[in-house]
């Protein structure tokens, strides 16, 4: 008896073992051939897939909608943001003095996110939870369809051209590490990525709302015989899964520059093609999935197949697929979250 | 005024008229048994009591306070538990997580403690697994993780949805004396199974479902005497 629970102790250590042991690897390996600069671009990208995968793969978990309309939601956040810029804290550009750049920084997160927040439960309240009961084909179609409006909304206020974001944070700020010259913004897009999705997955493990949206992912019916309140934990999910595809679209405008109201389908391809590569439901496995296909793609530029990046990346997905068909961290579905 | 009384259920699924109008009653400290042949519309009536399916008509009421329209979670802050159908259990989270889900509502402190000390009480295996994912655990286990886990909640009335299902004689005995114990601590129960001998034995009451009506409700021994129900359900 004692035997048998030190082996499965083992087993248990060793697959807790694993995986940062695999990231470790991975990271290294593609340093070693991506080189520095490459390396901390592909990190910059995968910090921003990453958080939109996060709220494809939340929603999934919670009521199985592949929810088209979320690219849409980053891509409207990068618009957001030029207002709260220009309208809240009027400015145009870099700020160089550094408590004004904090405090211009943290209203910018703030209220996109939480517009953002907003925005993404009222289309849930409005497009999905009517159709709750429906066949999941109906609330599919639907999600395609506020994906349109959103991109008809942004074209009709601001127009179908490549519109310049505010880069408050300046770009100029660089530091030198060995040879390369390491620019403070990447580190605070990837540092700020990172500190939101552990946030996230202390939020989901460690708080009641948390618990309550992994047992609605597990089994709905039984979790509401908890006494959990299915439809406010949905919303929440909604409210959460939309926040970080705000933060995402601050952080895409302050290091990209710019933005396109066709900017959502792009990003939103590759962040859902993330969270089905981490295995869809499961948000480290999205977290994952985001950076995973941001190394392949700086990879494949790397090495002059640049135009083939998406080919690759989705090749590389449907190999995955057919030899662990619920994605690289996902268990057999019914066990999501 | 009963804990809990249906008065002329019907229920629906789509076109499928599932209940057609049910009356039963549960009195304060009775186990009330609800026996019926596979697709009676057993677990549809607990489904209905606990709000996850929706009656079209028909008044269900707690304490005289009518639930018919109220939302799930709010049922089980009535004190309404429910042990459902096929376990139900959360298999990836450890079963002390899953009893801790049981007292979800609850704010947590000395009573939740004492609660999870009865709980493990009841039921010293659940103790030895504490911290087992409750997948991993089998069919008994979890059965008895299922019922651990409502009784958290502290209910009023506590819905068993055949609770043997699948077990071994001797689990299928042990779990029947648990449920006698829960009662005997001020439990009302209302017990679904399809193995009528053994409900009729712990049971007051009972009802006989068929085809989504209550054909035939008496004290227990009268039922287990009845010679229809001799032949229909308890196979002499
Ligand atoms: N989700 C469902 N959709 C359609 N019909 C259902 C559903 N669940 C149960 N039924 C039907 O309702 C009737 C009662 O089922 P149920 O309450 O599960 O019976 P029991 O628990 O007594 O075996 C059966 O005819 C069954 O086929
Ligand atoms: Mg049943």
């Amino acid at each position: 008896m004692a035997a048998a629970t030190g082996a499965v102790r083992t087993e248990r250590v060793r697959s807790q073992l694993f995986l940062p042991a695999a990231i470790t690897g991975f990271l290294a390996l593609m340093l070693g051939i991506l080189g520095f600069d490459q390396f901390l671009n592909a990190m910059t990208l995968g910090a921003i897939y990453a958080l939109i995968a996060l709220g494809y793969t939340m929603v999934y978990g919670i009521i199985e909608l592949i929810n088209f309309a979320h690219g849409d939601v980053f891509m409207v956040a990068t618009f957001v943001s030029i207002g709260v810029s220009t309208t809240i804290l009027g400015q145009s550009g870099a700020i160089t003095d550094i408590p004004t750049l904090v405090v211009s920084l943290v209203l910018l997160f703030l209220i996109t996110i939480v517009v953002m927040a907003l925005v993404g439960a009222l289309i849930e309240r409005l497009a999905y939870k009517p159709l709750r009961q429906a066949p999941k084909l109906a609330p599919l179609i639907t999600a395609i369809g506020v994906s349109f409006i959103l991109q008809n909304i942004i074209q009709f206020f601001v127009g179908p051209y490549i519109t310049n974001v505010p880069q408050l944070f300046p770009t100029q700020w660089v530091f030198t590490l060995g040879e390369s010259r390491v620019p403070f913004l990447n580190l605070f897009v990837i540092g700020s990525a990172i500190t939101l999705m552990l946030v996230l997955q202390l939020f989901i493990a460690r708080t009641k709302t948390g618990r309550a949206m992994r047992t609605t992912a597990m089994d709905r019916d039984a979790s509401s015989l908890m006494g959990v309140d299915i439809n406010r934990t949905i919303m929440i999910t909604f409210l959460i899964g939309s926040g970080l595809a705000g933060a995402a679209g601050v952080i895409h405008g302050l290091y990209y520059g710019n933005t396109t109201f066709t900017l959502g389908f792009q990003s939103g391809l590759k962040a859902f093609t993330a969270a089905v590569l981490g295995g869809i439901g499961n948000t480290a496995g999205a977290a994952l999935g985001g950076f995973l296909i941001a190394f392949i793609e700086v990879a494949a530029a790397a090495f002059g197949f640049g135009r083939w990046g998406s080919a690759i990346v989705f090749s590389l997905l449907v190999i995955i697929l057919v030899f662990r068909p619920t994605g690289l961290l996902g268990s057999h579905t019914g066990d999501r979250a | 005024m009963s804990l809990l009384e249906l008065k002329d259920v019907h229920t629906y699924y789509g076109a499928v008229h599932a209940l057609r109008g049910v009356s039963l009653k549960v009195e304060e400290g009775e186990i009330v048994t609800l026996i019926g042949s596979n697709g009676a519309g057993k677990t549809t009536t607990l489904r209905t009591i606990s709000g996850l399916e929706r009656a079209r008509s028909g008044s269900i009421t707690l304490n005289g306070k009518s639930i018919e329209h109220t939302a799930p979670h709010e049922i089980v802050r009535l004190g309404v538990g429910h042990s459902p159908e096929g376990r139900r259990v959360f298999t990836r989270m450890s079963v002390r997580e899953n009893l801790e889900m049981g007292a979800f509502l609850r704010k947590p402190g000395a009573e939740v403690q004492a609660d999870f000390k009865k709980v493990f009480d009841l039921f010293p295996r659940l103790k030895e697994r504490e911290f087992q994912a409750a997948g991993t655990m089998s069919g008994g286990e979890q059965q008895m993780l299922a019922i651990g886990r409502a009784l958290m909640g502290q209910p009023k009335v506590l819905l068993l949805d055949e609770p043997s299902m699948g077990l071994a004689p001797i689990l299928v005995e042990q779990i029947f004396d648990i449920i006698k114990e829960i009662n005997s601590r001020g439990t009302a129960v209302l017990l679904v199974e399809q193995n009528a001998m053994m409900a009729l034995g712990i049971a007051n009451r009972g009802y006989i479902l068929q085809i989504g009506e209550v054909t035939l409700e008496d004290d227990c021994k009268k039922l287990a005497n009845n010679p229809k129900v001799k032949e229909a359900y308890l196979g002499v």
